[in-house]
């Protein structure tokens, strides 16, 4: 037999159950939504600060580049940047460039019509993810030389070896421009002796 | 070709693009997207260019930026851009996909790297890419850069951890993360970094641990990332990196430095022992800091004025959980970050990005007292700051200190009030979080105001937070209850449809218990009610005042409002409507009919209208409704003698005593399982009470007249089964006797044990302790205790002081559950103090008798 000592306390109670109703509540009317994030919320429990995702996309809503730093399905992410586009597309232009989602903090700023969009955990720094958003936009402007929109839908796998070389893992990796630009010139210049006997090769078998 | 009609039926439309694709070229893909930061200054407009005009302006110039492009690659997309409709694009897919395939097919020819980069853009406009992962894994293997670079990333874009072809690639990578080439080696350790599963983490674990100690800074930096993603992937691997982590704090370059203070930061998170380790590294660290503030221009690492903000932040943070809790650490840190908060330049974003790091390092750790002040103004500055973004940070930072620093933040309270009409829901919903906890009783009127206003006008996603912060505020603060009702009432008129349900019952019972606002009540909610009956809480609260205190309002007498005269029509016009409103939800109309039930005993000439009015539900549609109408027929009929009894007021409730709260209901809910679950949400407090009275009654009288079981309901006010076993013993002809045996009396104190029997299984028992010595008795408590089988819920004493000589007494109830119906046993301790001597005693009561009418507990003493 166990003493049981009176709840003095009945406000904790009722907080607790009116909790638990709005959770079964949450749960029935959110189970596909929830079904999406689980993995996210799930994935690590403590330290939250790591990017899950970065998305680029047109002002028509269209996706340019997308890098994904959680491990989802193809299914789930198509989902999240579905919503995510829809929601920030629908943001009027002077609104501030944070918002809350799900559990995530979603980063965006629109450079002319491309819309620059990070997912970070709560714990991350929105304004230095800003900065990161446009160090970059800064990195491809200095690759293409004044970058616009087109450059990105034809180059998009140039877009994605700069990401690369400046995001590794959802963390900034090179602080410094002139590191990353380097880096990538020198890949580029392997890249093209790699190619360049071929395409010799192949003008000769041709002529 | 069969493969390609195969082909054909796979690709599908994409979900999520728009309907009509045709990619007409628009002026903006051609603005240069640094327009926006470079160029606008400068008052230059682009003039819209072809596709053509593109290609020729970037060919002209050359090819020593970029290396030629793709030529397969770009005619496709071209290709694919030209259409004009999303039909004629998915067949330009499918002929690219069929013909990708045939590539994929044919081996080793030199085109398989473009034809992976065709698939990679087909897959972005997402159309299933699937069948280019194996050529992901052979271009891997490749020995070609130009392979092995488009390779990896097709692995990055197709595969995922959960896919077998991921494991394939494990050994691709571990090979080339000791390749000669350091950007094979940078292609290996990003793709690790990117989709590493826990699996391939174990593996390669020791080649990062090697390369963390490479002397080329290049491949150094991005293993210590690597080892970031291992060890959030499989944390018990953290220590093989501590070593070579620590030892990367002397690196020179910044972003080798980097990826260590994140990876010490994650180390530290995961580990308290490592934490313990890199305290140590703390003067380090400010000393690496202090180099950053105090250096002099670098343009490689600045960034508007700010030197390295990246790094500045990560090493912020990482001080912020070394100091967290530890007074050293604290102590070797609380220079470095006054003079980081006092000297860093605000005006750009990178600044005000190393500040706000600064803030909350601040705020964490055990810093001196000056230095919190100085934390909070800089909020306060960055709260006035025109760009919005700084001040969303800004009340998201004032949001974590509120509790701490409340009156730090009770300065700022007009600023952050000014925010709730921000144009932005973003800053919206942080000023009102910010806002409900600056609530206090000194500005409740105030900035109930606001938040009322902020009400009518706020977003549909934030009206219900909104509506239940004010209810919250308002039932700590009101300060009359003549304003907390108004307060309440205003909400359920702006926001009806978006407040909780139990605001229902809590209202009712707040209303009950302010029995000199019932006429004033009673009156306006009778004109909210003819104005809009499309709020349902509203209308129920309205059904509900209108039943109860409809006397009041035909009265027509009310000092607090200007009266109107309504006449027992009206008010029964105003009924009706609303049951048959198809706005009116089955829980409205069962507030409605009762409401009208209860009227009959309450006005004098429309009692015939009353009767019809229910004898039509006496065949409704929803059981509920039918239900109760049919036993109000009943009760018009066979019982009409004690219609009148039965339909009295209810009685006041008060919230604060035991069976009326919420956490109560709940309780009562789980030792009923076996009752229709519809009950919960189905029927309003009081009539449902009613029922159940009206039910019991029934029954012992023996009627037919119960055509499914008796619906238990518990909404929150109900009265518990104690009360409806009271009232029930007013009603009916045998009332329930209470029996009352004393089972202690020691030191001039005694406990009494009264018993009642509520149902087979459950008895509530009440314990009433009195004090006839000298002094008073202080610190009076009791517990209790019961065989396993049997639940026991005590609820909450009246108090823990007896007064002297009688003049007083404490009770407490005990609620016991006995399902398996065991002979009850209860062991009851007492302590209490009596003039500074602490005694405890404990009685055994072994027997409850089975019929709780002659319960005579025999006692033994201890």
């Amino acid at each position: 037999m166990d003493f049981t000592v009176a709840e003095s306390n009945t406000h904790v109670r009722t907080v607790f159950f009116n909790k638990t109703r709005d959770f079964v509540g949450y749960l029935h009317g959110r189970s596909r939504r929830l079904a999406t994030i689980l993995p996210l919320l799930f994935q690590q429990t403590r330290p939250r600060n790591k990017m899950q995702f970065m998305l680029l996309f047109s002002r028509q809503g269209k996706l340019r580049l997308q890098k994904w730093y959680a491990p989802l399905s193809d299914t789930q992410k198509k989902k999240i940047s579905r919503e995510v586009i829809q929601t920030v597309l629908a943001r009027k232009p002077k609104m501030c460039s944070f918002l809350e989602w799900r559990d995530l903090k979603i980063v965006y700023k629109r450079y002319a019509s491309l819309y620059f969009c990070c997912a970070v955990e709560d714990q991350e720094n929105e304004l230095i993810t800003l900065e990161i958003i446009h160090r970059y936009v800064e990195l491809l402007d200095k690759y293409f030389g004044s970058v616009c929109e087109l450059d990105i839908i034809f180059n998009f796998e140039k877009a994605y070896y700069i990401l690369d070389e400046f995001i590794l893992g959802g963390e900034a990796q090179e602080t410094s421009k002139k590191n990353v630009l380097k880096a990538i010139e020198q890949a580029d210049m392997l890249q093209e002796e790699a190619e360049t006997p071929r395409s010799v090769l192949e003008e000769i078998g041709l002529t | 070709m069969l493969l390609q009609r195969k082909d054909i039926r796979t690709v599908k439309h994409p979900v999520w693009l728009p309907a009509v694709t045709s990619e007409v070229l628009t002026v903006e893909e051609r603005t240069g997207i640094g327009e926006w930061n470079y160029r606008a200054a400068e008052g230059k407009t682009m003039s819209p260019e072809s596709d053509a005009a593109w290609k020729r302006r970037r060919s002209e110039r050359g090819t020593d930026t970029i290396m030629t492009p793709s030529v397969r690659l770009q005619e496709m997309i071209r290709v694919i851009r030209s259409a004009r409709t999303q039909c004629e694009e998915r067949g330009i897919i499918q002929r690219e996909c069929a013909d990708i395939r045939a590539q994929f097919r044919q081996g080793d020819n030199g085109e398989r790297s473009h034809s992976l980069a065709k698939l990679l853009y087909v897959h972005m406009l997402g159309y299933p890419a699937h069948f280019g992962q194996m050529e992901c894994v052979r271009l891997i293997a490749s020995t070609r850069y130009s392979e092995k670079r488009i390779g990896y990333l097709g692995a990055m874009m197709l595969l995922d951890e959960k896919q077998d072809a991921s494991l394939l690639i494990t050994n691709s990578i571990k090979n080339d993360l000791s390749h000669s080439s350091q950007f094979v080696q940078s292609l290996a350790l990003c793709t690790l970094a990117c989709m590493g599963s826990a699996e391939m983490c174990r593996d390669l674990a020791p080649e990062i641990e090697r390369l963390l100690r490479a002397s080329n800074s290049y491949i150094k930096k991005k293993a210590t990332l690597c080892a970031v993603h291992i060890i959030r992937k499989v944390p018990e691997l953290g220590e093989l990196f501590t070593p070579s982590a620590r030892s990367l704090l002397c690196e020179k370059n910044h972003g080798v430095l980097h990826g260590a203070i994140v990876l010490i930061t994650e180390l530290c998170e995961r580990n308290p022992d490592t934490l313990g380790q890199f305290r140590k590294a703390v003067p380090e660290l400010v000393q690496i800091m202090k180099g950053l503030v105090t250096s002099s221009y670098s343009p490689e690492h600045n960034v508007a004025g700010i030197s390295d903000p990246f790094l500045q932040v990560r090493i912020l943070r990482l001080l912020r959980i070394l100091g967290h809790k530890n007074d050293t650490a604290s102590d070797a840190m609380n220079d470095l970050l006054a003079q980081v908060a006092t000297n860093t330049d605000s005006s750009k974003t990178a600044g005000s990005a190393v500040l706000y790091e600064t803030v909350l390092t601040i705020m964490d750790i055990n810093s001196e007292s000056g230095l919190r002040v100085l934390a909070v103004n800089i909020l306060g500055r960055f709260l006035l700051n025109n760009d919005r973004n700084i001040r969303y940070i800004s009340m998201t930072s004032l949001q974590k200190i509120v509790q701490t620093d409340h009156n730090a933040v009770q300065r700022h309270r007009g600023t952050i009030v000014d925010c709730l009409k921000d144009q932005d829901s973003s800053v919206k919903r942080r000023a009102l979080e910010l806002s409900l906890a600056l609530v206090s009783a000194v500005n409740i009127r105030s900035m109930m105001k606001e938040l009322l206003i902020f009400l009518s006008t706020c977003p549909p996603e934030l009206r219900s937070h909104t509506a239940s912060g004010i209810f919250n505020a308002a039932e700590r603060y009101s300060p009359s209850k003549r304003w907390h009702i108004d307060t309440i009432l205003h909400v359920l008129t702006t926001a009806g449809g978006d407040v909780r349900d139990e605001t229902v019952p809590n209202l009712i019972q707040l209303i009950t218990t302010a029995s000199e606002l019932h006429c004033y009540t009673v009156h306006k909610l009778y004109r909210a009610l003819v104005k809009d009956i499309s709020q349902q809480s509203l209308v129920q609260v309205a059904c509900w005042c209108i039943g109860e205190y409809g006397d009041m309002l035909l009265k027509g007498e009310c000092e607090e409002i200007t009266p109107v005269q309504v006449t027992e029509d009206d008010v029964l016009d105003a009924l009706k409507t609303v049951l048959q409103s198809h706005m009116s939800s089955p829980a409205t109309r069962g507030f409605a009919l009762t409401a009208t039930m209860k009227l009959s005993t309450r006005i004098t000439e429309n009692v015939d209208r009353i009767r019809s009015i229910v004898s039509i539900y006496g065949s409704c549609i929803d059981l509920e409704l039918q239900q109760r109408a049919v036993e109000y027929n009943a009760l018009f009929k066979k019982y009409d003698h004690m219609r009148a009894a039965v339909l009295e007021r209810m009685p006041v409730m008060d919230k604060n005593s035991p069976g009326h709260t919420n956490g109560d209901t709940f309780a009562e809910t789980i030792k009923e399982p076996d009752l229709p679950k519809s009950a919960e949400e189905g029927f309003p407090s009081e009539p449902a009470s009613q029922v159940y009275d009206l039910l019991g009654l029934l029954g012992a009288t023996d009627t037919p007249l119960q055509p499914s079981p008796a619906p238990i309901c518990t909404p929150p006010t109900s009265t518990s089964s104690a009360d409806i076993l009271d009232l029930l013993g007013e009603l009916e002809l045998t009332s329930v006797p209470k029996s009352t045996v004393t089972v202690y009396e020691k030191n001039g104190v005694s406990l009494k044990l009264q018993c009642d029997k509520q149902t087979e299984t459950d008895v509530t028992v009440t314990l009433i302790a009195s004090n006839s010595s000298q002094s008073d008795i202080t610190n009076f408590t009791l517990q209790a205790a019961v065989p396993k089988s049997v639940q026991l819920q005590m609820k909450a004493p009246s108090g823990n002081v007896i007064p002297a000589q009688g003049l007083g007494e404490v009770t407490q109830t005990v609620l016991l559950n006995n399902p398996n119906k065991v002979s009850l046993k209860m062991r009851v301790r007492m302590s209490y103090s009596n003039q500074g001597t602490m005694f405890q005693d404990t009685v055994q009561i072994d027997s409850f008798p089975s019929t709780a009418w002659n319960c005579q507990p025999s006692i033994s003493p201890l």
